[in-house]
């Protein structure tokens, strides 16, 4: 599978690079074997480029967001941040770190703290980087600005806002501390459909104005299309298969990524009808293909 | 609610926190229960404060001449078996008793607290060894502990308090662990660590705003419990009898309570009022934070008045209006509200009209808060209780389920149908299986009891059903626990339930939604085969186009509780005409250009997210 792999160079040109990439979670019990979440993960992200990463439930991308983060246990292979190793980053480290990798979360009922105003969530990573509160006040209102809220949400708590208003709060806290990249764990999957087109304008607008980079977590591949440079798709914790947004989309190697691309529905009869009888075959293909011995 | 109403809701919910714990204390003086525990405790503050200015002598200060005198000016509520004035040694008392309650408190919370924090924000190894710590403090016999230690270290009422402390916090630890470790991995915590705030900050801004309030509750009671258990021991005459507190009062008054029973009357008056008002002022806190927004229900009458309707049942199954008994479900103008808090009603679903034939699959598309599962509960009858129907009417095959003048759902009417010719495929797989039974079971039953079937047959069918539904070994399904079954399986073990009693409607409410995308295309593939082989009437209650593309016959579009457009699958989503429809079409990703704007071309994402707030305020009141 790895020559299907675009060929991952360790340029000093990308901003992020993950090579050989495992993560296990100790597993409770006496001498237990690890669950192992991901396996062998090779990406790697340009400045100004969005990755996108595509999978179903269970297949491990988001284990790989939070892994770059920071969150989720790494056991081998190394995360490169701007020609840093932060595979084993300290929390002070992080802190610095956070200046350039941040995060949106998929659910904004519960990535914003329901206690805290909105002016104080957004003006916490600035403190934090010791930025002085008067500054910080100032960062945010024009952040507001920059997603599309009202300067008086300062004051308001999370849960006078909808679910896509949330979904602008965590952004814009996000982006407070302008950083290269943006971990974009499903961030339109809780979204209504107009709601998610307005967020995904958004974040394009966004990489236009400032040049950051995305990886873009989702499990659907016409969100992930939509936005991203190029793609990676992921299956059993391994990425199967990446390249740039039109090869995957257009003609995917992958069994897997096949049956992905024609399994979404289109909004027109007859050619879903059409789609629908090319995912019929392909099933049958690859069916046939598994039972003669073919390995997929 | 109108808008106004939400504004100025939101500008008061909006202000900060020390605002908004006034308003804590103002609900809990609202509430007599907690009004009078605050007057008593704080009269009992009062006198422990000012105890050298109240008292007229000094708590030991012992008059030989003058023992067990009745109350009279100078010794206002008499005098001790000693000659030692009762009032003063009850004002100084409640001094004591106070602190050391207060000191058992502090130090019950001061080791709990930070214990709890730490166990349940790091886990690990010291989560494992507190844990063991805090069952052994509780396997201990508490009073022989205090025993023990008034034997050891000398009859102190502080040191008691002090032990009687240290046995309480493992209550604190509890406590506090498990509001930790359920809010250790939201994700705003996780956020707060990407950013790089340290763990203490993240503990004190985070988390321990989770705990504050049941502390606060369980320190009230706290503070109870050790006034009790002190004068308790004191009155056993473990206590210091050099010290006045109200269980040495107690203990003496006992002893003379056949020359003088008032002894015994003020300290434990003074101790009852005290615990009393501990609890009834923990029971208030609880209530002021716990207190969500109460509606009553609106009287039925007023409802009824207001728009003329019935209740049913008294109604006459008018027949259904002539020309239209061949649809399978007609609704006509139908109007779902809820009663509010002051006498008007919401409507959630207004003046919506369709028709379902045999044979033909309906979609209705729409937004969340749009009111689509609200007009399929409708059908079905699972509103809920305070639900009303305000307009309109649905007739089953021939026959009224709402009547025009029906302001219920009629459950008799219905129950005739629902789960043998009306039958449900719900939007989340696995919460709608008991996990509690296995798979087989939860088919059989409801086969028994709506076609009167024996068990063995019931089994035959239900291991066809699994068969018909694509599952590959029906007998390893059917004898599966959900739990052992992927979403996938759990879905299509609910199409085979929907099916088993062979019904002529089915109503599916997002039936795919939580289902990954593969799985989805599979399982619409199962819908779409056992609706042409048994021609059924579907109604496919849905967000995604693509599904209505993929299953549907006709279409119907809702937005905020109205239907905007209704017609054949290819002229809506070829050429719609409602604005709403083309704006949610026009979202739709496919057959779009990568990274090009999508609603926003020519203006700011920012400006069009801010255009589009209008809607999401709708929204947020849903």
């Amino acid at each position: 599978m790895s020559a299907l792999n675009e060929k991952v160079s360790a340029s000093s040109a990308d901003l992020l690079t993950v090579s050989g990439l495992d993560v296990e979670y100790p597993m409770k019990g006496f001498r237990r074997k690890p669950f192992r979440a991901l396996t062998d993960i090779n990406i790697h992200i340009k400045p100004g480029e969005t990755l996108g990463l595509v999978g179903e439930s269970g297949s491990g991308k988001t284990t790989l967001g939070r892994a770059i983060l920071g969150l989720a246990p790494i056991s081998k292979g190394t995360v490169v941040f701007e020609g840093n190793d932060i595979t084993s980053a300290d929390r002070k480290q992080r802190r610095s770190l956070g200046r350039d990798l941040q995060v949106v979360f998929q659910d904004p009922y519960t990535s914003l703290n329901p206690s805290l105003e909105i002016g104080d969530i957004l003006s916490e990573p600035l403190t934090v980087q010791g930025q002085s509160p008067a500054a910080a006040r100032k960062r945010v209102k024009e952040l507001l600005d920059q997603v599309g809220l009202p300067s008086d949400a300062v004051s308001r708590l999370p849960r006078e806002f909808s679910g896509g208003q949330r979904q602008r709060v965590a952004i814009a806290r996000a982006l407070a501390l302008s950083p290269k990249l943006i971990v974009c764990d499903e961030p339109v999957s809780a979204l209504d459909l107009s709601t998610q087109a307005v967020v995904l304008d958004l974040f394009l607008q966004i990489q236009r104005d400032t040049g950051v980079s995305y990886l873009f977590v989702s499990h659907d591949l016409d969100v992930v299309r939509h936005i991203s440079h190029r793609v990676a798709v992921m299956y059993n914790g391994e990425i199967v298969e990446q390249g740039t947004s039109h090869q995957i989309t257009r003609d995917p190697q992958h069994p897997y990524t096949q049956r992905l691309l024609l399994a979404s529905p289109v909004p027109d009869p007859d050619r879903q009808a059409k789609r629908r009888n090319d995912r019929h075959e392909l099933l049958a293909a690859q069916q046939l293909e598994a039972a003669s011995g073919i390995p997929a | 609610m109108s808008e106004i109403e939400v504004l100025a809701d939101q500008s008061d919910i909006g202000q900060k926190g020390t605002v908004v714990r006034s308003h804590v204390i103002k609900k809990i003086l609202r509430n007599p229960m907690g009004f009078i525990a605050v007057v008593v405790l704080v009269f009992m503050v009062l006198l422990a404060i000012f105890a050298n200015l109240l008292a007229p002598f000094d708590a030991n200060f012992a008059n030989i001449g003058k023992t067990l005198a009745s109350p009279d000016a100078t010794n206002i509520l008499g005098t001790d078996s000693v000659g030692r004035d009762v009032w003063s040694r009850l004002v100084f008392g409640a001094r004591t008793t106070l602190l050391s309650a207060l000191l058992c408190a502090a130090v019950a919370v001061g080791i709990g607290l930070p214990a709890g924090l730490i166990a349940g924000y790091y886990a690990g190894k010291f989560d494992g060894v507190a844990a063991w710590v805090v069952n052994i403090l509780m396997a201990l016999p508490g009073i022989i502990v205090l025993l023990t230690v008034r034997a050891a270290f000398g009859p102190s009422v502080w040191i008691s308090m002090i032990a009687f402390g240290v046995l309480l916090s493992p209550g604190y630890f509890r406590l506090t662990r498990t509001a930790v470790q359920s809010v250790r991995n939201e994700l705003y915590v996780d956020a707060a660590r990407v950013a790089g705030l340290s763990d203490w900050a993240i503990i004190s801004r985070h988390i321990f705003s989770v705990v504050r309030a049941p502390i606060i509750i369980q320190t009230a009671i706290v503070c109870g419990v050790a006034i009790s258990i002190q004068s308790g021991l004191e009155f056993l005459g473990l206590g210091d009898p050099s010290v006045a507190t109200w269980g040495v009062m107690l203990s003496e008054g006992f002893k003379n309570v056949y020359l003088n029973p008032s002894l015994l009357l003020w300290p434990a008056l003074a101790i009852g009022a005290t615990i009393g008002a501990l609890v009834l002022l923990g029971n208030a806190v609880r209530d002021a934070l716990e207190d969500a927004e109460k509606i009553k229900p609106a009287k039925r009458g007023s409802v009824q008045a207001s728009n003329g309707r019935t209740a049913p049942g008294r109604a006459q199954t008018t027949a259904v209006e002539a020309g239209t008994e061949h649809h399978l479900v007609k609704v006509s103008n139908l109007g779902v509200g809820y009663p509010q808090a002051d006498g008007s009603i919401k409507k959630v679903v207004d003046n919506v009209s369709f028709h379902v034939d045999r044979g033909e699959v309906l979609g209705i598309v729409g937004e969340s808060g749009s009111g689509k599962s609200q007009t399929a509960f409708s059908i079905l009858g699972l509103l809920p209780e305070n639900a009303r129907i305000v307009a309109g009417s649905i007739q089953f095959d021939g026959n009224y389920t709402v009547a025009p003048t029906d302001d219920r759902v009629s459950q008799s009417r219905l129950s005739a149908f629902r789960g043998k010719r009306i039958s449900y495929i719900p939007q989340e797989p696995m919460s709608n299986l008991d996990p509690a039974f296995t798979i087989g079971y939860q088919l059989v039953t409801p086969m028994m009891r709506v076609l009167k079937i024996s068990k063995s047959e019931a089994t035959e069918r239900a291991l066809a059903l699994l068969d018909d539904v694509g599952i590959r070994f029906p007998e390893k399904t059917f004898d599966a626990y959900p739990h052992e079954v992927s979403g996938g399986m759990a879905q299509r073990v609910l199409i085979a339930g929907a099916i088993s009693c062979e019904p002529d409607l089915i109503i599916a409410d997002e039936p795919t939604t939580a289902l990954d995308v593969t799985v989805q295309a599979d399982v619409l593939d199962l819908i779409r085969d056992l609706q042409k082989r048994l021609n059924v009437g579907v109604i496919l209650v849905t967000h995604n186009f693509g599904v209505v593309a993929d299953l549907c016959d006709r279409v119907a579009v809702m937005q905020d509780g109205r239907m905007v457009e209704e017609g054949n699958v290819r002229d809506i989503l070829r050429n719609p005409k409602d604005p709403y429809t083309q704006k949610l079409l026009g979202s739709m990703l496919e057959g779009k250009e990568p990274m090009t704007m999508l609603v926003s071309a020519g203006v700011t994402a920012a400006e069009a997210a801010a255009r589009d707030d209008e809607s999401d305020e709708k929204e947020t009141l849903q």
